[in-house]
């Protein structure tokens, strides 16, 4: 059992704990950056304060959350050198540089203009303050494209050559940046961030509609998260289709494990749910659907799929992890466009604010983008082993020259930091989440009866806070 | 692109690079450091606000730093962050504890002083952890092949732990200078006094460090003290005092911008002692910039995106200084 900590593990359950936490924020963040770029550009275009308050409401929960996805990211950028020092060395000058563009085009970009946006309503005029969330909204998705690019040359190497140091090296930039399964993933995850915004979103404002159905800013949270789902989730599941046939190009190893496939077979069902028993190379009670599976990935009714025993032992991923994790993945995204599917048709029959239990199912199914991104990065990186470059270095090669206990004592730290830290942090979102929107204190809604002054809440609440153009 | 000496210009760059990180990240750190001296909560409020629209971007010049390395010395990165281990991760996560302070502290009255303890432990840890590293790494790294060869307790001696309390003390000047700068009244008061202390303190500490620097090794003797180097490297030393002798009066009676101005000349002088202490290693007295550089499609790649970003990035961020110019005032903040 106490072999089972080599350093190696020990490695490997640290990266892959410290970079799940990260891709939580950076999967809310990409799709807020871009939502608050929404709504401020419709304040400024209809002047209706309703989507200033909506604004101000989700840029202080933006704010908490950029905050910890940046010093989590920090440590990520470490990382590769603390715990894959071999890996660094080697692969250092085909990834590094495609890193470096992402700090220099979009770390520099969201960190320089995230001072303005959240503290410069009262320094700049309107224009040039919507600017800046524009340049952090872009940023958030120049991130996205380097880093996938780098993950993805990671599952699918292109346009490297090795050099006599042994050291992969660049012969062309474009075929590196721009690897086989680079555009499918960036399409992927874009989509799962918005996604992820979406559902939080929609979450907040059913639960805030679920005690006042007649509160503006819920109501508009509630209804453009709704538009997300019905258009956004059906799109990511044909984008997801599509990643999958190109990963069947090139790792069809990591597809018959998301399959639980272990014989090459024509005419394969789909494997609805099962129990993969990897000792015995089969799956026990299996639940199928007939020739499913050869209908999606070959479009054909009798064609055939590899199967796990293609490949040596030694060759393969762990296939229970990849398996349960591609099903959690695939259903939440079925269950999402069915919600989408939910909110059009209640809204074709103009009730879309009228039914509670639409809005409940809105308030539960709010975390879901979280738990299918993890899912859907655990499909993918568990499915890449052996491999940390796929087919060319091997996880067990690419670990620095450290001890056991010394990655152990790190994966310790590491664990009570995160959990105290970041657990904090989500409590603190979970309460600026509880606070009504377009309310500073406990009171009549927006749209209610005027006050006597003859102004509403709101109005009074964007008064202590209505920025003032630049002197 | 053949001409240049691609790693040359990048050993430059990067060392730019973490020269541009210590001083802005290192009066945000050293604001942390003072923290538990200023008045709750209006003072530290005031204090905080004076960093909070731009800590992020400083902080993003050691992500350039380690992302920069990593890229254009992949060799010196694989062998550095072994070795540095310890403090690099002490490091990252006393940066996490002060990084999320900034909101957090808002975001509960209860426990504002929880957050603010922690923002100054983790301004100090993060502080003292990259003293530490400069030390390991300034008295030498031992490799085999192409990999760090030594103990994981390697970083830890005397001589690094004084390196470490050094930059706690060298942060805090500069965290003390930029309140002068950045505020009014009683706060600039106080801030002007911590300045005088650790003024004292840094500028004993340069001229300790640099005399056990060159204790180390005879190579740094050397580079120092032989004929002709001399001529080259006496100015240093002279500079440092003619620096020392300006934050003095500066703080004595002279616009609110100098002290902040000296102790920064304070902190590029020690930079470029640490130039000439190191040149032309990148893994100190082992790895040179040569053999440690990315082959040159790598440097030349990225040199590139470059030399037309970095000069784009430096203009907005000036922008982003100059709209937060002048002294803070006590209303400001989205919170
Ligand atoms: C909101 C999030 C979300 C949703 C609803 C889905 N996915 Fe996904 N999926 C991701 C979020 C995600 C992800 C986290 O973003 C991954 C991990 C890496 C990546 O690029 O995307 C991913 C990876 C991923 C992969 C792995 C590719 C590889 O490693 O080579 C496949 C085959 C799919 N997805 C397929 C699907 C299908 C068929 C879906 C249909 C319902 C689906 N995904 C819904
Ligand atoms: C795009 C950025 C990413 C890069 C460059 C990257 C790279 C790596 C590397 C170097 C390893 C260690 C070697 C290995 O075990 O293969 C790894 C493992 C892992 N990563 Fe990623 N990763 C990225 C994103 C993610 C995300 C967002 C997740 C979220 C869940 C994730 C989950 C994992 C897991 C679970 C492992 C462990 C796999 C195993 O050892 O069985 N990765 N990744
Ligand atoms: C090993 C992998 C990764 C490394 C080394 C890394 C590094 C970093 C760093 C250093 C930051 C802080 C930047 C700042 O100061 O603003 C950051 C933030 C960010 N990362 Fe990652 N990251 C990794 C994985 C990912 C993945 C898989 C994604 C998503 C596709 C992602 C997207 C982002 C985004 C959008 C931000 C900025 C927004 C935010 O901080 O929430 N990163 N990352």
């Amino acid at each position: 059992m106490l072999d089972y900590f080599t350093a190696e593990m020990l490695a490997r359950a640290q990266f892959a704990f410290t970079v799940a936490f990260h891709i939580i924020f950076p999967a809310f963040t990409i799709g807020l950056a871009s939502y608050l770029a929404v709504l401020e550009a419709l304040w400024l275009k209809t002047g209706d304060d309703n989507y200033l308050v909506t604004f101000k409401y989700w840029v202080k929960i933006f704010a908490v959350t950029f905050g910890m996805g940046v010093v989590s990211g920090l440590v990520m950028s470490y990382q590769f050198g603390t715990n894959w020092a071999v890996f660094s060395d080697k692969a250092g000058p085909v990834i590094g540089p495609l890193l470096g563009y992402e700090v220099l085009s979009a770390f520099f970009l969201e960190a320089g203009f995230l001072g303005i946006m959240l503290f410069g309503m009262q320094r700049v005029g309107r224009k040039l303050h919507f600017a800046a969330t524009l340049m952090v909204a872009f940023g958030t998705l120049f991130s996205a494209f380097w880093i996938l690019s780098v993950n993805s040359w990671m599952q699918t190497p292109a346009g490297y050559a090795i050099n006599e140091a042994g050291q992969y090296v660049a012969a062309d930039w474009w075929a590196v940046v721009f690897n086989p399964s680079f555009p499918y993933r960036l399409v992927h995850m874009v989509l799962a961030a918005y996604l992820t915004t979406a559902f939080v979103v929609g979450g907040v404002g059913a639960w805030h509609l679920l005690k006042d159905r007649d509160n503006r800013p819920a109501r508009i949270m509630f209804s453009m998260a709704l538009w997300m789902a019905a258009i956004v989730a059906p799109i990511q599941i044909l984008a997801g289709d599509m990643h999958g046939l190109n990963t069947l190009e090139h790792q069809p190893q990591k597809v018959a494990a998301m399959e639980g496939h272990y014989e090459t077979e024509k005419g394969v069902p789909f494997i609805l749910f099962g129990i993969p028993n990897d000792a015995e190379e089969r799956m026990d009670y299996a639940i199928k659907i007939p020739y499913a599976t050869s209908l999606i990935l070959t479009h054909e009714l009798d064609g055939e799929v590899k199967g796990l025993k293609d490949w040596p032992r030694s060759e393969r991923p762990p296939v229970g992890i990849v398996f349960y994790a591609f099903r959690i993945m695939v259903g939440l995204g079925l269950l999402m466009a069915g919600l989408g599917l939910w909110g059009l048709w209640a809204r074709a029959r103009g009730k879309l604010y009228d039914s509670p239990l639409l809005k409940k199912a809105a308030v539960v199914m709010g975390p879901a983008g979280f738990i299918a991104v993890l899912a859907g990065w655990v499909v993918t990186e568990v499915g890449r082993q052996p491999y940390t470059i796929y087919g060319l270095l091997r996880t067990a090669d690419s670990i620095s020259p450290l001890g056991a206990p010394a990655v152990a004592t790190s994966l310790a730290v590491f664990a009570i930091v995160y959990f105290t830290v970041f657990g904090t942090g989500v409590v603190y979102i979970l309460r600026l989440m509880r606070l009504t929107p377009g309310a500073t204190t406990e009171g009549p809604q927006a749209g209610q009866p005027a006050l006597p002054a003859g102004t509403t809440p709101v109005a009074a609440y964007l008064e202590t806070t209505r920025d003032k153009p630049a002197e | 692109m053949d001409m240049l000496d691609l790693p040359l210009i990048w050993a430059f760059l990067i060392a730019t690079a973490i020269l541009i990180y210590v001083i802005l990240d290192g009066f945000d750190l050293g604001i942390g450091i003072l923290f538990p001296f200023l008045r709750r909560d209006k003072d530290r409020d005031l204090a905080m606000n004076t960093v909070a629209p731009v800590w992020d971007g400083n902080e993003t010049w050691l992500i350039l730093g380690g992302g920069g390395l990593f890229a254009t010395f992949p060799l010196a990165y694989a062998v550095l962050m072994p070795a540095l281990y310890a403090p690099v991760i002490a490091m990252l996560m006393g940066l996490i504890f002060r990084g999320v302070a900034f909101e957090f502290r808002w975001r509960s009255e209860n426990h504002r002083g929880h957050w603010d303890f922690a923002f100054t432990a983790g301004s100090i840890v993060a502080a003292f952890c990259q003293g530490i590293a400069l030390g390991a790494f300034v008295q030498g790294i031992e490799v085999s092949g192409r990999a760090y060869a030594g103990g994981w307790w390697d970083w830890l001696t005397p001589f690094s732990l004084l390196t470490g309390i050094a930059l706690v003390i060298g942060y805090a000047l500069l965290g003390a200078t930029w309140l002068v700068m950045k505020t009014d009244g009683p706060l600039r008061a106080q801030a002007a006094r911590f300045a005088g202390i650790t003024g004292i303190g840094t500028v004993l500490f340069i001229v300790i460090i640099s005399l056990a620097t060159l204790s180390l090794d005879p190579r740094f003797m050397d580079a120092w003290l032989s004929t002709p180097a001399i001529y080259y490297t006496a100015p240093v030393p002279l500079a440092v005092a003619g620096a020392t002798f300006w934050l003095w009066r500066s703080l004595r009676g002279g616009t609110d911008i100098e002290p902040f101005l000296a102790a920064i000349t304070l902190f590029i002088l020690s930079f470029i002692g640490l130039g000439i202490s190191l040149f032309p290693n990148i893994v100190p007295l082992e790895i040179t910039i040569w053999d440690a550089a990315a082959p040159d499609e790598s440097l030349g790649f990225l040199m590139v995106g470059t030399v037309v970003l970095l000069p784009i990035i430096l203009a907005y961020t000036a922008y982003a200084y100059w709209i937060f110019r002048g002294k803070v005032k006590s209303s400001e903040g989205y919170h």
